[in-house]
């Protein structure tokens, strides 16, 4: 039942999205048609962000109740994360290029988003190379801890690193007030269905378990 | 007995082991040598953009040379079965990380005091100023820190020498890239005003790992 409210309203909410992005929207004046992106970059960057958030928090649980089901959370959390910071990888690309004129560009966000890639990989191997899978959840929490923790100071020291580069023009004043109204449906939608996915992603995940409890109680 | 000898008893331990054996030391100090070495070969350069490149050369083979040495740090524990000794010792986990973390630290320690002058010989350079002792020094123990964490969680894996990387290089981007940036400017002639923001970004990286290494490393070393 609540999972078909998630889904109409991700539905409903994404069309209306769509129809404001392409439609609604005035374009912008300097970036041009391009900049539309950006209601689509900051939704799926966001989301690569709160994934991990719940990542840890999830970790934090497991590691200190020992329940299977905030292993399976943070699993689920883990992987459908992974397809969001891929995609802010990608959309980041696609915007770099017609902005900065190349396809990547060592700018702190872009730099921030590889390495959380990299944590969220480090993740998934800690847990591929356990001997135990009860061992390997336990690990992946770990990892799940300090890579959170490690999120800011990386944010910092990028974008120290890269203090000359000049800030995009997006993020330096206000939005136009349209332009505002579109990006926060666009993340609202986004972050629906981010919950529809995650939920899905877990009672997946819960089967896939009591499949294998059951496998072993067989044999 | 307190807190602090039972940690430094572990640390004597393995000083001593290391000091029978020279493992770590000689086969990380080779490696660390091996490395400048080969960049040397990668950039055949003029003094000025030696001098660009250093920092970075620097780093790498600090980075490289820590991870090598921290993949030793639990390894014949496990071997020989002394992890379990270790474990049924009546100290409590923490006290474990701390002794672990100081040995692993005062072996990298080492290894940088002996390859830095090298490194200073083979390129020229005159690097040995009180800044960059701090940096290293600073650095380190944020290497010390989460690497002894996941050095125990590796050896405990069934890839042992390929998870310590995997995992130790992405959290450590921020010290890389801040010990890169603040040696660079100690090349360049900057005094210590300019190196502030840098040395906070490891200071802070430093307590925060520590901290919560320290918290989480009962978890790891489990059995």
């Amino acid at each position: 039942m609540r999972r078909n409210v998630l889904f109409w309203l991700s539905l409903v909410l994404m069309m209306a999205a769509l129809y404001l992005v392409f439609v609604y929207v005035p374009t912008e004046k300097e970036m041009g048609i391009v900049q539309r992106i950006f209601y689509l970059m900051v939704p799926v960057g966001w989301l690569s962000l709160l994934s991990f958030l719940i990542i840890f928090i999830a970790s934090i649980f497991y590691l200190t109740k020992r329940e299977i089901k905030w292993d399976n959370l943070g699993y689920s959390a883990a992987e459908v994360g992974i397809v969001f910071t891929t995609l802010t990888l990608v959309v980041g690309s696609i915007w770099a290029k017609p902005v900065w004129g190349v396809w990547w560009t060592w700018e702190p966000r872009l730099t921030s988003t590889l390495v959380l890639w990299l944590i969220y990989l480090a993740y998934f191997i800690v847990r591929a190379f356990a001997t135990e899978e009860s061992r390997g959840a336990t690990f992946a929490a770990v990892v799940g801890i300090i890579g959170f923790i490690d999120i800011p100071i990386v944010a910092l020291a990028t974008t120290l690193w890269r203090g000359m580069h000049p800030a995009p023009i997006i993020f330096k004043g206000g939005l136009a007030p349209p332009m505002l109204f579109t990006l926060l449906v666009s993340l609202t939608a986004f972050t629906v269905f981010y919950f529809l996915l995650l939920r899905q992603r877990v009672s997946l995940r819960e089967a896939e378990v009591e499949i294998k409890r059951l496998k072993k109680l067989g044999d | 007995m307190r807190f602090w000898s039972k940690v430094l008893t572990i640390t004597w331990k393995d000083t001593l082991s290391e000091m029978r054996t020279k493992e770590i030391l000689s086969s990380v100090l080779v490696f660390a040598l091996l490395v400048i070495v080969t960049f040397n070969f990668a950039f055949v350069a003029s003094q000025e953009a030696i001098r660009l490149v250093a920092p970075g050369i620097l780093w790498v083979t600090f980075a490289f040379a820590g991870v090598l040495s921290l993949s030793r740090a639990f390894l014949p524990e496990k071997e020989q079965g002394c992890l379990e000794g270790l474990l049924s010792c009546p100290i409590s986990r923490e006290v474990i990380y701390v002794g672990k973390m100081l040995s692993s630290l005062l072996f990298m320690l080492i290894i940088e005091a002996i390859a830095l002058p090298i490194f200073a010989f083979l390129f020229n350079l005159s690097v040995l100023s009180p800044q960059l002792i701090t940096i290293t020094f600073l650095t380190t123990v944020g290497f010390a820190s989460v690497g002894t964490l996941f050095s125990a969680l590796a050896v405990n894996t069934r890839a042992r020498e390929m998870v310590l990387p995997i995992l130790f290089l992405p959290i450590v981007v921020p010290l890389i890239i801040s010990a890169v940036k603040a040696s660079g400017l100690v090349l360049s002639g900057e005094s210590w005003g300019g190196l502030s923001s840098w040395l906070r970004i490891i200071g802070a990286f430093d307590i925060i790992f520590l901290v919560a290494s320290y918290l989480v490393f009962a978890f790891v070393i489990e059995e």
